[in-house]
Parts: structure tokens; sequence; C-alpha cells
């Protein structure tokens, strides 16, 4: 407890410590946050005279703009559960004794580390008009699809995305598992708990607070499938994989500033309405918990 | 019943090695039709263009191929040998792994300085403000890229580092990661060791290097492959900080190999993922620590 009282006063200590990394990141990432919500008032980057909500409306009122913020909306939307539940099974499967266990889990997290500029190739030739899928589709009997330029492009890019990112939520749910005391399972089984109920209330309370977190970090990487598909389908792809940061990146190149800081600090707001939506109901959690 | 469960494990575990087997999939494709000659690439997976001409006359697909007809380097071979020619000048495919390094490499290192400091910090020493600044650096964390383009473009601008390696390293070395996985690792770290060491008269640099970094090596280890992978694949920010192609690192020009001469673009992909793949093999145990500790749960 005195050791607690005495680095209570190490107030300066702490601050040389963290000077680094504080000058650098208020530079880099603190600033240019600031200055771009206050850009997005106003009608020019360098110099401009601030036109209030100006830039939002004009925003609003892009076509591009609104595809492509529902778009990534949409994605988000449906990849985020979608991740986290096959990561979730996989992780409870690969809890119990499995055959070859290391090797499977060594599979799943292969593709982190795998950069998805290296297999553009395949891509190409699986998802290409004349491409392997097609292939197969013509052979089955269906007809071709226009993968990348149709409505299916959506779910090629999701399929790499849940290729991508599948290992890193299984891993953290695995941990999160081996947590969770093993009495809890055998008390529920003496007082007759069936599977369901073993899972409900205890695998998934206990889980919550990992939950949470692969929540967060799936989010992240969403965002991230912008690489997957400028890396493939380049400045403008299909409209229907035109995604919030294809925007901000075009309204870039055309020195369109305004648009592109109002665009940006929506997207903020939204993510912070987003985190504090879960830490209020982390806090809710944590209260039921105790 | 017994007959039962033995029957359930062996469809799990079919299931789970199918399933593992898609996943690795594009590695050992990539791989084995890395060995194939230039002239079987350009035979059996004719570009884009060429295809839909050959669509005109008859319907002919590109099969995926795994086995390569004669194993062969010469992809490699004409890997190092091939120039990409410039307006001004000629380059090998060579120097694009190193502007790829020369990027990464003093990314991860001076994030690792920076960012063990800052771990100290936010994780066992305690002042006024603390938990708010940390709950800045997380949310500038979940933002893309893209939100903070203008000013960042700006800034870089007025410290003369546009299309230098500099406008790409400096805001990779502050990022708010390390910062946030090494803090999770300080934070399993007893207050007693602190303690004992300040009874024997250690100060907290002393502290620091002594017991902090050591004991949190295996975060260390594990943040050097996290950042490897993420900076390893970068995209947006030599996109936006680079006008001259020839600085591009090997992520972005990949393509344009893989475009210009198709036939060589297999083992560039496999050149280029090696180094991930080597680090993988090596440090994976840390990988899978670095993952599941900055899941955990202070």
């Amino acid at each position: 407890m005195k050791i607690r009282k005495q680095l209570n006063n190490d107030g300066k200590v702490a601050a040389f410590f963290l000077l680094p990394s504080l000058i650098g990141f208020s530079l880099f990432y603190l600033i240019p946050f600031v200055m771009g919500t206050i850009y997005s008032f106003k009608d020019g980057a360098v110099g401009g005279s601030f036109v209030g909500l100006f830039n939002y409306k004009e925003l609003l009122a892009s076509a591009s703009f609104l595809k492509a913020a529902t778009n990534t909306f949409w994605f988000t939307a449906i990849n985020v559960p979608l991740v986290i539940g096959i990561s979730l099974i996989l992780a409870l499967c690969l809890h119990q004794t499995v055959m070859f266990k290391n090797a499977i889990i060594s599979s799943f997290i292969l593709p982190i580390v795998v950069p998805v500029a290296s297999i553009v190739m395949l891509w190409q030739i699986l998802f290409d008009w004349n491409g392997t899928i097609n292939l197969w589709m013509v052979k089955m009997g269906f007809s071709q699809i226009d993968w990348m330029k149709s409505d299916w492009s959506i779910v090629v890019v999701s399929l790499v995305y849940l290729w991508k990112n599948i290992g890193y939520n299984m891993i953290i749910f695995l941990a999160g598992l081996q947590n969770i005391p093993k009495d809890y399972y055998e008390i529920a089984e003496m007082e007759g708990a069936g599977r369901f109920f073993k899972f409900r209330q205890i695998t998934l309370v206990y889980l919550t607070p990992t939950m949470f977190f692969v929540l967060l970090m799936s989010i992240i990487n969403s965002f991230k499938v912008f690489r997957e598909t400028y890396l493939i389908a380049g400045d403008y792809p299909y409209d229907r994989i035109y995604m919030i940061q294809h925007y901000m990146n075009n309204m870039f190149a055309s020195l369109n500033v305004q648009k592109l800081t109002a665009a940006a600090s929506l997207m903020v707001l939204c993510i912070l309405i987003l985190v504090f939506i879960f830490f209020a109901i982390e806090r809710r959690y944590r209260k039921f918990m105790s | 019943m017994k007959r039962n469960t033995l029957i359930r494990k062996g469809i799990l575990t079919f299931s789970l090695l199918l399933m593992a087997a898609i996943m690795v999939f594009p590695v050992v494709f990539t791989l084995s039709n890395s060995f194939m000659t230039e002239n079987e690439i350009s035979r059996h997976y004719p570009s884009e263009s060429e295809s839909q001409q050959d669509n005109a006359h008859k319907n002919s697909f590109i099969h995926l191929k795994l086995i390569p007809d004669q194993f062969s380097f010469e992809q490699y071979k004409a890997f190092f040998v091939k120039k990409q020619s410039f307006i001004d000048k000629e380059q090998s495919n060579m120097k694009f792994y190193g502007n790829s390094a020369l990027m990464v490499i003093p990314i991860i290192l001076g994030q690792l300085i920076v960012a063990s400091l800052a771990a100290y910090v936010y994780g066992k020493l305690k002042f006024k403000g603390r938990d708010t600044l940390f709950l800045v650096y997380m949310v500038t964390m979940l933002m893309p890229f893209q939100v903070t383009l203008v000013p960042n473009y700006l800034i870089a601008d007025k410290l003369g580092l546009l299309n230098s390696f500099g406008a790409i390293i400096f805001p990779g070395v502050f990022g708010a990661f390390g910062v946030f996985i090494l803090r999770q690792f300080v934070m399993t770290i007893p207050y007693s060791y602190i303690e004992a060491a300040k009874i024997d008269g250690a100060g907290h640099f002393t502290i620091f290097m002594k017991i902090i970094l050591p004991l949190i090596r295996p975060g260390l280890a594990g943040l050097v492959v996290l950042l490897f992978a993420d900076y390893w694949n970068m995209v947006e920010q030599p996109l936006i900080f680079l006008d001259d192609p020839s600085k591009f690192p090997l992520s972005l020009y990949l393509s344009q190999i893989i475009q210009d001469t198709r036939g060589i673009g297999f083992a560039a992909s496999i050149l280029y993922m090696a180094p991930m793949l080597l680090i993988f093999g090596f440090a994976k145990k840390y990988l899978i620590k670095g993952i599941q500790l900055s899941g955990a749960k202070d």
C-alpha cells in the first residue's frame, strides 16, 4: 500500500517516460484529428472561413458518399457478427481434445501474416469471368457469374475478410475459454444442467469481456478490407464494394478537402458513439458480475 | 455411446482439418505455382485481356493447377534479374524489397522503444488524467487511416517529410497499438516486484530496464510479429505520402509486377511473404501469446 502511495507521486518520472510517445502521438494523431474536425466546418483547409454545417449538407447530398457509407455500414454490420460467430464455434471445437490440434490452430492463424497482395494472383484465377470458380459453376450446370463486377463482389470481399480474421478472434476466444474455471461446469453438471444451459449461463457469460475486445478488433479490421479491395480493384471498384475509404481517398485525390474532412468527422462520430455504447454496456455487465 | 462419440470426434476432426486446409490453400497454391516456368504460367493463366479475346472464339476457362509440369526456379531467377523502368531510371525488383525493409524495420524498432516506455507509465505509474489519456490513445487506434488524411498530409508537408520514407515511419513509430499491447503485459507484473526493487534503492529507469523489460519480453516479441504483419502489408500510407513509384514498398508494387510480368508473379508473391512466413515459423508462440494477452481484461 505504501508503495502505491509512493507511485502516486511519480508524476515527474511519468512525464519523462511518457514524453516521447506523447509528443509523437500528439503530432501525428491527436492534432491531425482536431485539425480535421475544424476543417470540416470551413470552406478551405488553409485560411478558409467558417461555414457551419455547409460541408455536411453537401456531403449528405452526395450520392457517392451515401453509397460508400451504406456499403461500409452493411459490410461491417454483417461480417463482424459472422466472423465472431464462426470463430467462437471454432474455439469451442478446439477447446476439447482434438487430434492435430496444434496444426489446425497454426493453419487458422497463418492468414494473419499472409499479405493479401501476395494472393492477388490466386484471386484473379478463381474469380475471373473465365476463372476456375466459373468453370466449376458451368460444370455443375449453373451459369457464369461475374464475381468482381456484380453484387457478388461483396461476398468475395467478405470471404477474404473472414479468411484473414477468423484465426485472430479464435485465439482470443480460446484464451477466454481457458480462463473459465472448470468447477463451474462441474457444479452445473451436478445440478443437472443441460449442454445448452451451460453454454448460455456459463460460457457466454464469462466470455463477455473477451467478446467486447473481439468486437472492437473485428470492427477495426473490417475497415482494413480497403487494402484488399484496393489491391484487387483499384480506385474505383464495382459499386457494391466502393467503401468509405475509397471515397475519402478519391476526395483527397480530387483535392475536395471539405467533403473529405466532413466524411471523416462523421465517421469518427459514429465510431465514438459505438465505443461509448460498448463501454456503457460493459460497465453494466461488470456491475452485474459483482 | 462410446462409438457415437468416436464418430462425432471423427467428423469434427475431419471438418476442422478441411477448414484448416482451405485456410492454408492460398499459400500452398502460390508456393507450388512459383516453381512453374514463365512459359507454363502464361500458357496456363492468360491475362484478363487475353482470356477475353479467347472468349470470343471459344469458352476457355482458367484451370487452377497445383503441380507444375516441370519444376524450375526460372521465376525466382527472373525476379532478381528483371528491372522495372521508370521515367528517369531503371530499378531492380530487389530495390522494392529494400524499400519495404527501410520503412518497416525503423517503425518496429521505434515503436518498441517508445511504446514500452509509455506502457510502463500507463500500466504501473499513477497520475491525474492517466486513464482519460489512455482512452484517447485507444480511440485513435480504432480510426481508419483515411480519417486524418488531410491534416496528416499537411503536417508531413510542414515537416518536409512528403515523398520520403519519414512520412510513413514517424506516424508508424508513434502508433498507439504497441502501447496498448505492452500495457497489458506490464499490468501482469505484480507491484511487489517494483516495491522490492525500490527498497533496494532502484530508480525508475533501473526498474524499467531490469524488471519491466525482461518480464515483458514475450509481449515485445508478439508485438514485433503483429507490427510486421501490419506494416509489411501497408497500402494506405505509401499510396498517399509517396508520389514517386520507385519508392513504393513491395506491398504496393507487387500488383504492378503481377500486371506487367505475370510470368514471375507467383515467385514475387512468395518472396514477398517469405519474411512473414519465417517470422511466423519462429515466433508463432509469441504471436499467439501477444494476441491472447491483448484480449485479456484488466
